[in-house]
This record gives C-alpha cells, structure tokens and sequence, in this order.
C-alpha cells in the first residue's frame, strides 16, 4: 500500500461503470414532509436506526449528517415551519457504527467553529471505532450570527475561509499521521495559523482506511478548487445529465491541474427519488410531496426571507409583493438556499419567472424549491440512470429523503433491484472500509512528495516538528 | 465507624439507604493498571472496537448500574479515543448500563459539548451522564488554542467549570419538552414560545442558544464533579487520599465532609481499585507482577510503590470486596470500581461480586429501558425556562 510508484495509479475497481448511494438524513429545511401519517420523528434514535439499517440492506456507500450549529430563524424569531433538531454528528455516528458494518458514516463539520485538534481527534475516534469507515464533509459557515454561539465569536474574515479550512486539513493530516506504521509516535507539533496558534499531537493509529475521507460540496469556482485540492467526494447540485457532464468535465479538469489523477475526486450530486409502482401515479405523487414541502404559510415565509421584512396579507395563492425587498442583501439565518443574494435583482428575476409562467407565490416557491427529482416506476428511473454510469459523470448519487423514517423503502425495495439487473449497481460491498469501497487511492499525505504537495499539504514539507513542551504561549485569545 | 472486619459482616445485611446504591465500572482500554495492557502498544486499531463492545456488554450483563470512560489531554496520558464517541458507540450495543464519559471542559466549545452529550442521551434513551473535568492545564488549552487559565487560582479554575455546566444545562433546557407540535392546521412544526435562547455571559465566553436539538430524553444527563467542585453537579467523586487499612475511615470520614460541602442530595461516589484472586492466582500476586511490569517499562502513571498505593484499593478475594463494599454503602451512594485488568477482573465482578451484593439488597441492577436518574433516584429536573415563565 505504501509503494509510491503506485501511488497515483488505481486499479480496476468494482463500483467501475456503476453507481452508488449515499444517504443525506435531513435535519433542517422545507424538504421533509412532517404532517404525513408516515413522518417519525426527526431526532428519536430509532429513526436514525431505522434510515441507516435500510441504507446498509440497500448496499449505500455512505450515510451522511449535517451539523447544526445554530437553530435557524426567520426575520430575527425562531424559524418555525421546518423540521429542526439534529444530532451532534459526530457522537450519533459513533453510536450508529456499532450497528452497522460497512456503510460509511459521514459527519459534516465546520472548520471555523470547530478546534482543529480536537476535531480531528473525534473524527479519528469514529474512524478507529466503525473499523475504517468515517468520513468528514468540510464546511466552512463563517458568519458571526453562527458564531454568537462560539467562544471565538465571528473572528473570522469571509475572504479567508477556504485559506483557513486548508489550514484546519493540514493539521487534521498532522494528527491522523501520528503514528506511523513502524509504530513511531509523533513528539507533538505547535502550528500557527493567521487565526490559530495550537499545540497537538496524533497519538492514534491509522484506521483500516489510513484518514478519514474528505468530503467537500464547493460549488463556486473557489470551492471548486478547494475541493479539486483536498477532497476525495464532492455532494454537487448538478443532476440533471447535461448539467452532471459539464460538471464532471469541469471538476476533473481542476483536480488534474492540482497534479492529482482527474478520477480522484468522486462525484455525488444531492437528489431527490420519488418512486411509484405505475406511470399514471407519478404526477399525483409528485404534486402531493410538493405541497406538503411548500406549505402556503412555508411559501410566504419563503418570500419574506427574502424581502426581509413580514409581509402580512400576501396570498400564497396570489402575485408577489408590488413593494420591493427592504433589504440590500439576503441574511444568513435561514442557512443554505438564497442566502446573501442581492434581494432587488432576486426579486425582479422571481416576478419575471411568475408572470412568464402564471405562477402564484406558492407555486413559485415550489418551483423554485424543487429542481432534482428523478419520478417514476423503479424501471423508469433504472433506465434514466443508465447513461450516467455508462458514461460516468458521476460516481453516485446523495440521496435525501422526504420523509422519515420510511424513505428509503422504495428506493431499498424496488430501484436497487432494478439497478442491479441492470448491471449498474453492485451486489454486494466490494471492501470493508469506505475509501475502498468508493474506489480511493491512499490519503493525500500518504503518497509521492509531489502529489501531496501540489495538493497544497504544507507541514510536512516546510514545518517541522516542533516538541509540545513549553507550547501554548501564543494562543489565540478571545477571553 | 472503623472497619469491623470481613468476618463479622452478615450475610444478608437489610440496608436502610433511601436511594438506591450505583455500583459503577470504568472502562478503560485493557484495565486501569497502567501495565494492564501487557504490550506497550496501547490501543491496536484492528482490535480496539471489538474489545471495547465485548467489555461493555459483559458490565452490562454483569448489572453494573453504569460504566465510567475516562480521557485526559495531557502530554504522556495513555492514548485513547475520545471518551463521548466510545459512550455513544457503547448506547445501542446496551439498554440498561449508564454510560458516564469523563469530559475536561474548561477549554473546549460548550455549546459542541452541550450538545454531544445531548446525543449521547438521546441515543442511550436517557442513560447519559458525564465527568465533567477541570483540567487548567496549558497543554489542553494549547491544543485548543485558548489562553490558558491560570492553574494555581483554584477559585478560578472553579468558576470556569461552574459557567460551562450552567451553560450545558441553560441549553439542555432550552427546548422545552413538547416543544416540537407538528401543527399542521398553521403549518408549524416548532412551538417557538418554547424555545428559548440561552443567553450566557461569562467571563471568558459567551453562548446565545437555543440547543440545535430537542431536550433529551433525561431532561439533564447526570453531571458529575470531582470532589470540591463548584459546579452544579448531581453527583461528585470523593478524593479520598489514603490506602492500606486507614482507607475505610478515610472515606467514612471524607464523605461526611462532602455531605456538608455540596447542596443536599448531591450523589456521592467514591472510587475503589480492585485486583481479584482469580483462577488460583491471588490478587497480591497479580498485582505484583503489573506492578513491576509497570516498572520495567517506565510507565507513567506508575508510581514507584505502585499502581493506586495511596487509594482506596481492594487486593484480594471477592467476599472481601463485597465487604468493603458493603461497608461503603453505609457511607457514600455509589462506587465506580477501577479493574486493574478487565479481562481478568470484570469475570470476577461479574460471577462473585456482584451477585452476592444484589443477594444483600445493596445493588438493584437497572432494567432495560430505565434511565441513568431512576437508577440513581434522581428525579427529572424541571425546565428551568419552564419555572421562570410561570
């Protein structure tokens, strides 16, 4: 494993010409329908259970959390429409490795939020304990509103947030590669950062898959990059098979020009399944999920948020407002969507959209709300996908369901089958631990010096250790 | 009360205590015995995960009342995992153990281990609790990057530890229970009148709230303190400094000094190493040779007169453990024994120990489904939000 010749080269691989699953268990947004007889509870161990035992049934490659950071809110109140409350990822994983053997257990975390160190640590914790299966998808939420929750508070300059995240990898590296294979335990090292100075030590073993696999879901040109530098999965928006190979295109263009082999990042974008035993049903089936997505009281909402103000008396089923947005730009507290976006040039894009369309309000917003759905019978929605791993433009797809627990059921149930007689899903997990299992090569700082530094790993290289004794004299200070 | 002896301990003794007796096990890689590892190599990842599985489902079938996980940031600390993650891998392998990580908290971010430990409950279904630490140390605030507090100002350490609790529990009551109402007739999902900021101004952080996370399912994980501790705790661990035979009036005595020093129904615990006589070979004769296995390598944490010399410790057989025991259970709430090696030990616990102590009525062992509190006699607290609004 450690012969470096070998190192940028891959041999053939059995999810070659397939794709995978992954699973997003949802904690936070309007895509979770929660008033259906079927919808458990959102945050009730026994759900989790339930979702990732029917991912692992369904062969899934990955079962992914997000990470809360603060509760969302809505004109400066509690947010309250949306399903809310979700786990510390890290710790539900670490409980849902000991019930499962092969699925890969991915817990978003942020790097301006988290300590580096101790970050690090936990991940390492949950890659030794699930036998090699942990993954960490890097995120990067730097406004202060998050971080009235944290010690450091918003410290952090928006300009340097993917500089920073680099950073936080590095020393993540640092720690996993402190021991090495002859037993060699790391002295310890001080790293200093523009915003960090820490003290760490790795102490542990690599785990069954050496680190932790890196994920990342970039998706302007700088996250792009940054992923194309650091990550080995990148979750993409871009489903829609056109939209999918000229992303692939592109993302493998920027991993190559990092020096790294183009297929070294595995693509994944986020979608939506909606499965029905017969073609008459899918356009009832669709409509349903659609309005219990978009509630009317979710679509006003919607357009409040972005007008930044209450908007008593609008009709969901009505125009948008005559006025204008009160606001310059977007806020953040509604996480992901239209946040920062300049409110007058968004407004003015929704009412063209509306009146090309006839669109009302809630129409609007579930249109604009649901983009990547693939609807229809498990045989439909088998030969739609055929020409993706044919043609490879993506490695998988991040599945999040729309109702838990019982979402996967179909998707388990019916559209696996149906892609496995096909020959475009596996019949059974190829290895036991997540990298191999998506077809990885070897951590980044595991290989050849020229690889690992053309992906921008800079502390081995120009940083060298320096003993843990004595450390701590330039802290960070935010007392 | 000075130690009567083991032979003039009746066989079945009726207890008189008001709340139930935890008998508490720590989990800690191959044992507490710094050489209990028996190879240098501390923890081999291949085997880490299974043998840890297999420990806490033998505490479990034993009817320990809860397992302790103990983790420590300093240079030279034996290397473990994280102690919340190796709790949460234990709660779905369990259904009645208590998982008690230990947690030093002065320097990491309350609001992630506010919440952690909110998982760890909410997957254990109400069988968290957590030690929480105060280790000053410049070493865990560099690997932090914090500031350091000053370590030789106690009341500061103190008061550190005493904001980041009352910060974990102003979140962990910032939902109140019920406060998800799925409303689908005005489209809300959340109550908003019951969630509540947390608000928390200290001196050294600041933390706004609501908990990302619904209150868990024991309303408060049990918080447990060193002994001395500031904090509001349900429970403290009793520094008892003396082995040999003062160790049973040090303790009478150390927990009638605790019982005044903390608020009234404060859980005290107090901590026991144990090495068994097992399979012919006598306790003495198991410790000696850890002991200078410890030596012989270098160990920290190996002092030169040996592995806890200065503890409360039983070396011996089991109907002497259940004695002393026993007599603890006159004096302090809890025991959180500390195996020299678990293999060997937890086998002796399991068949000779704990069995004869459920047989004298001291020990309940906790049910399927049970809380850490109802284990422990502790009541759900109230929402402190809850109380202030009414």
């Amino acid at each position: 494993m450690t012969d470096r010749t070998a190192a940028t080269h891959r041999e053939p691989h059995p999810a070659d010409g397939k794709i995978q699953f992954g699973v997003f268990f949802q904690g936070v947004n309007s895509g979770t329908v929660w008033d259906s007889p079927e919808s458990g509870s959102q945050t009730d161990f026994e759900s989790f259970r339930r979702v990732i035992q029917t991912a692992e049934r369904g062969l899934f490659t990955a079962f992914f959390l997000g990470e809360g950071l603060r509760l969302r809110e809505h004109l400066g109140r509690i947010h309250d429409l949306d399903i809310a409350g979700r786990p510390d990822a890290i710790t539900q994983l670490a409980a849902l490795a000991a019930i499962t053997d092969r699925i890969g257990l991915v817990a978003t975390q942020n790097t301006t939020f988290n300590d580096p160190v101790d970050l690090a640590h936990r991940l390492q914790s949950l890659d030794l304990l699930s036998g090699g299966r942990a993954a960490w998808n890097v995120v990067t939420t730097d406004n202060a509103w998050t971080g009235a929750n944290f010690r450091r508070g918003g410290y952090l300059d928006h300009a340097d947030r993917y500089t920073h995240a680099a950073d936080v990898i590095a020393i993540a590296r640092r720690i996993w590669d402190g021991v090495a294979d002859d037993g060699t335990a790391d002295a310890g090292f001080e790293r200093s950062t523009k915003y960090y100075d820490v003290a760490g030590r790795g102490a542990l073993p690599r785990s069954r898959q050496g680190h932790p696999v890196l994920f990342q879901a970039g998706d302007s040109p700088e996250g792009r990059d940054f992923a194309a530098a650091h990550a080995e999965v990148i979750f993409s928006a871009h489903g829609k098979f056109d939209d999918a190979k000229e992303f692939a295109t592109d993302i493998r263009r920027r991993t190559a020009a990092t020096g790294r082999p183009a297929d070294d990042l595995k693509i994944f974008p986020g979608q939506d399944f909606v499965v029905v035993d017969h073609p008459r049903e899918v356009e009832e089936k669709l409509r349903w999920l659609r309005e219990h997505q978009i509630s009317p009281q979710t679509a006003v909402a919607f357009v409040e948020a972005l007008w930044g103000t209450e908007l008593p008396g609008l009709d969901p089923d009505g125009r948008l407002p005559e006025t204008d947005p009160v606001v310059a730009i977007t806020g953040e507290t509604r996480g992901t969507g239209f946040r920062n976006a300049k409110a007058a040039e968004t407004a003015e894009r929704w009412r063209a959209l509306s009146a090309e369309k006839g669109l009302s309000v809630r129409e609007l917003v579930i249109h604009l709300s649901s983009g990547r759905s693939f609807a229809g019978t498990a045989d439909q929605i088998a030969e739609e996908l055929v020409p993706y791993a044919r043609e490879h433009v993506v490695d998988g797809f991040n599945i999040s369901p729309w109702i838990v627990p019982s979402g996967l059921d179909d998707i388990v149930g019916k559209l696996v089958p149906a892609l496995q007689e096909r020959g475009i899903y596996w019949d059974g997990y190829p290895a036991d631990s997540l990298r191999a299992n998506l077809g990885l090569r070897e951590p980044l700082t595991r290989r050849a010096p020229a690889a690992a530094s053309a992906a921008g790993h800079g502390i081995d290289a120009g940083d060298p250790a320096q003993p843990a004794e004595g450390s701590g004299t330039r802290s960070f200070s935010n007392a | 009360m000075p130690w009567p002896g083991p032979m003039r301990v009746p066989s079945v003794l009726t207890m008189t205590r008001s709340t139930p007796f935890a008998v508490v096990l720590d989990i800690d890689g191959a044992g507490s015995h710094p050489a209990s590892a028996r190879r240098p190599a501390a923890v081999s990842a291949a085997s880490a995960a299974s043998r840890f599985a297999a420990h806490v489902q033998a505490a479990e079938r034993a009817g320990f009342t809860a397992a302790s996980f103990a983790d420590d940031h300093r240079p030279g600390a034996p290397a473990r995992l994280d102690a919340v993650v190796r709790a949460a891998f234990a709660a779905p392998l369990t259904g009645a153990l208590g998982l008690i990580p230990a947690l030093p908290a002065l320097y990491n971010e309350p609001f992630h281990t506010a919440t952690q430990l909110i998982a760890l409950d909410t997957a254990s279904h109400g069988r968290a609790g957590v030690i929480a630490v105060a280790d000053a140390s410049p070493d865990v605030a560099a690997r932090h990057g914090r500031t350091p507090l000053d370590a030789a100002d106690q009341a500061g350490v103190d008061a550190e530890l005493a904001e980041v609790v009352e910060t974990w529990r102003r979140l962990w009551d910032s939902w109140e229970d019920g406060a998800v109402i799925r409303d689908a007739a005005t489209g809300r999902y959340l109550d908003r009148a019951k969630v509540h900021y947390a608000d928390f101004t200290g001196r050294r952080f600041t933390v706004k709230g609501p908990a990302i996370t619904p209150r868990p399912p024991q309303g408060q994980p049990l918080v447990l303190g060193l002994e001395g501790t500031r904090a509001e705790v349900d429970a403290v661990v009793l520094d008892v400094r003396a082995g040999g035979r003062e160790q049973w009036e040090a303790v009478a005595r150390g927990a009638e000094a605790a019982r005044s020093a903390h608020a009234p129904g404060t859980r005290l615990l107090v901590d026991l190493a144990v090495v068994l006589d097992h399979a012919g070979v006598g306790g003495a004769e198991r410790l000696a040779e850890l002991d200078e296995l410890a030596r012989d390598r270098d160990d920290a944490g190996a002092t030169g007169s040996g592995w806890a010399v200065d503890r409360p410790r039983h070396v011996g057989d089991a109907p002497g453990l259940v004695g002393f025991i026993t007599f603890l259970a006159e004096h302090v709430d809890g025991v959180r024994l500390l195996p020299a090696e678990l293999d060997t030990d937890l086998d002796e616990l399991a068949h000779a120990v704990l069995p004869e102590l459920r047989s004298r009525g001291i020990l309940v062992s906790p049910r399927a489904g049970s809380t850490l509190r109802q284990n422990w006699g502790l009541p759900l607290p109230a929402n402190r939000y809850l109380e202030n609004a009414r």
